[in-house]
């Protein structure tokens, strides 16, 4: 084990992957505290408000604290186009630990502390404002608890799932394995995404977000045990022939004390490797299907959905802040692919790229 | 067993596959809560009668495995029913099936253009700095969600003027000589192409490397070497046809990520593909028009696996039948 982590520090991309992952794990977890405004904040004057500039210097060319302008909307009747202008009248410095709106830090003592602010009657937007007035960076914060934890869920679901139907399937052998294996066929057969959008298409409409947060989960994880259990099939058909797992059996356990106890864990470390490779996949599919509008819905935040706004080109062309879901969706799964790489190249030195 | 009967085995394989794959997909869609009336249902101009009409037309009444066994007969025939809009859903499936194979190939093609040979380059020169270029950028790349990649090539194409956004031809595509057709076609594809060849072309060269590094550490190219054959010799005619054969078991799997990938990238494209047009029919609830597209989908899926099997068993005479 002691080895494992030597081997996995070694590498500088894998070690900077685990940092980044997890800072932003300790982000979403701190997503209260971090948060400069609650879930349902907006306000409608402040739609696509631009990031709020931070200033150190003052206008006379003083060295100070950091602080900002707050933003004022204009209409411009020519051009019929919205515009904001900074209100430079009155400066709002910045605040470290100030006290805004209230919640329960770590879901256990109620707080109105924060990470930062500003002082009172002062706007800060790290990353701009939505088109309903609603600070990105929070919301980014609130939709990286869906976005990130979504793929862990549904893993939770699926490889259980493969484990077990690709353990019978291969140790039992015959009709049985050819039927379930025809079953799994099938269901690979159908291309993913595909089967993805009419799941999420056909769940009732007026579920509650935790329901839909639940189901979205049920059918990430419905899509991906099959192409597992036919890898955990096939390594179970070459264990269950050896001298162990006979001598088991001779001694008469069950069959599922031998499938479970003496066949299942010979195949973890494929598991390892596969669980963190699969990861990306389910945040990718996920924030996909959020995407087109068909997993987590409005008012919840989630990476997916945020990036829906992208969609238009006036957003895309003038409002640039608003692609900020997309690195991050982009920084998540570039950190898990390096980091499930290494762990594999360690625990599966056959398959390395070298 | 001569090829032919392989590939009569491989399809009468597939069959079994495809009739669980309707029978999952019938189930799963006559289930839902998803009531295929329900816009008609709407409308206050559509009487009671009218309505009772689009039942019996559609089978509503009849109970559900009934409805399994007329629809399945009537999609043998080719008789896929109608959309919602009233139109023949096999002549919309054939349109839109055709552009996304078309817009598959030339991912495919593109990719192992060039991801074979940055494969093969980063290999003969492994722990370069070119190789570690690519190393890294093959992770990038296989980072990058399509969606947002595609919104990125977006902007790039609304800001440069360079590329059409949108569809698949000019408007005024009909009065091009065909020359021009091939062009305009061509110009089209262009973006949604580079942000799926992007993707897949990571995974590509990566396995297309390593699967070099594996054969030049073999045995038997050793010995070529020892043989004193000259280096390029070697690699051409040894090395490379066995570290391609792998990759062509892997064409099937390329092929079944590229129709589900496409989807998202037909979606911010507006290209009229398969994928596009199942998300558009489930949104209206088009049950028809959802069948046959996932059928379709399906069945592509199961003919591009069973293609990349028999390719492999002509360029790699060591695969038992």
């Amino acid at each position: 084990m002691r080895n494992f982590f030597k081997q996995f520090f070694k590498d500088k991309f894998a070690t900077a992957s685990l940092v980044v992952l997890l800072l932003l794990y300790i982000s979403i977890f701190l997503a209260n505290f971090i948060a400069v405004y609650p879930k349902n904040y907006s306000n409608r004057n402040l739609s696509y408000a631009p990031p709020s500039n931070i200033y150190f210097i003052t206008p006379e060319g003083k060295l100070t604290r950091p602080y900002t302008y707050n933003y004022i909307r204009k209409f411009d009747k020519n051009s019929l186009r919205m515009y904001f202008i900074q209100d430079r009248s009155q400066k709002y410095y910045l605040k470290l630990f100030p006290k805004g709106f209230e919640y329960k830090f770590l879901g256990i003592f109620k707080t109105k502390r924060h990470l930062f602010g500003v002082e009172k009657g002062g706007d800060i937007f790290l990353f701009g404002c939505d088109i309903n007035g609603r600070d990105n960076f929070s919301r980014l914060l609130y939709g990286g608890q869906v976005s990130l934890t979504i793929g862990f869920l549904a893993l939770f679901i699926s490889f259980p799932i493969g484990l077990i139907y690709g353990g019978i399937a291969g140790y039992f052998g015959g009709k049985t394995d050819m039927l379930m294996m025809r079953f799994a066929e099938a269901i690979m057969s159908i291309p993913s995404f595909y089967l993805l959008i009419i799941l999420a298409a056909i769940l009732p409409s007026g579920m509650t977000s935790s329901q839909r947060f639940l189901l979205i989960t049920v059918i990430l994880a419905l899509i991906g045990w099959a192409g597992f259990s036919r890898v955990v099939r096939g390594m179970v058909l070459s264990i269950k022939t050896q001298d162990y797992v006979k001598a088991a059996r001779s001694i008469g356990a069950s069959r599922a004390r031998i499938i479970l106890k003496h066949i299942l864990p010979q195949t973890s470390s494929y598991v390892i490797i596969a669980i963190t490779l699969s990861i990306p996949g389910y945040i990718l599919a996920e924030s996909g299907l959020s995407f087109l509008g068909l997993g987590i819905q409005q008012p919840d935040a989630s990476w997916g959905n945020m990036l829906k706004e992208a969609q238009e080109f006036t957003n895309i062309m003038y409002r640039p802040w608003l692609l900020t879901p997309g690195f991050l969706i982009f920084v998540a799964v570039l950190s898990f692919n390096l980091i499930g790489d290494t762990i594999r190249d360690i625990l599966d030195p056959k398959s390395e790229i070298r | 067993m001569s090829i032919w009967s392989y590939i009569l085995k491989r399809i009468l394989q597939g069959i079994p596959i495809i009739i669980i794959v309707s029978f999952i997909s019938f189930f799963l869609i006559r289930l839902s809560p998803v009531d295929p009336l329900a816009e008609l249902r709407m409308n206050p101009s559509i009487t009671k009668q009218t309505l009772e009409a689009e039942k019996i037309r559609l089978g509503l009444d009849k109970p559900v495995i009934v409805q399994y066994f007329i629809w399945g007969k009537n999609f043998i025939r080719g008789d896929m029913g109608t959309t919602v809009s009233g139109e023949k859903v096999s002549t919309k499936i054939k349109e839109r099936a055709f552009n996304t194979l078309l817009l598959s190939f030339s991912v495919i093609f593109w990719t192992w253009i060039i991801g074979i040979p940055l494969g093969v380059i980063a290999a003969l020169n492994y722990r370069s700095t070119f190789d570690r270029i690519l190393t890294v950028l093959s992770s990038i790349g296989m980072a990058i969600p399509s969606f947002f990649f595609a919104i990125l090539l977006l902007i790039f194409a609304q800001k440069s003027g360079l590329f059409p956004i949108g569809g698949l031809t000019c408007p005024n595509f009909s009065n091009f000589d065909p020359l021009h057709k091939v062009l305009d076609i061509a110009h089209h594809l262009f973006l949604p192409t580079l942000v799926l060849t992007t993707i897949s072309l990571a995974g590509l060269s990566r396995q297309m490397r390593s699967n070099l590094l594996d054969v030049l550490d073999s045995d038997y190219v050793k010995f070529a070497r020892a043989k004193g054959l000259a280096p390029s010799k070697v690699i051409i005619k040894h090395a490379l046809r066995n570290a391609i054969n792998p990759l062509v078991t892997l064409l099937g799997f390329e092929f079944a990520a590229l129709l589900s990938g496409a989807a998202l990238t037909e979606y911010v494209f507006q290209y009229p593909g398969l994928g596009r047009l199942i998300l558009e029919a489930v949104m209206k609830s088009d049950i028809n028009l959802v069948m046959a597209s996932l059928m379709i989908g399906s069945f592509m899926l199961i003919a591009g696996n069973i293609l990349s099997d028999i390719l492999l068993k002509l360029t790699d005479p060591r695969v038992r039948l």
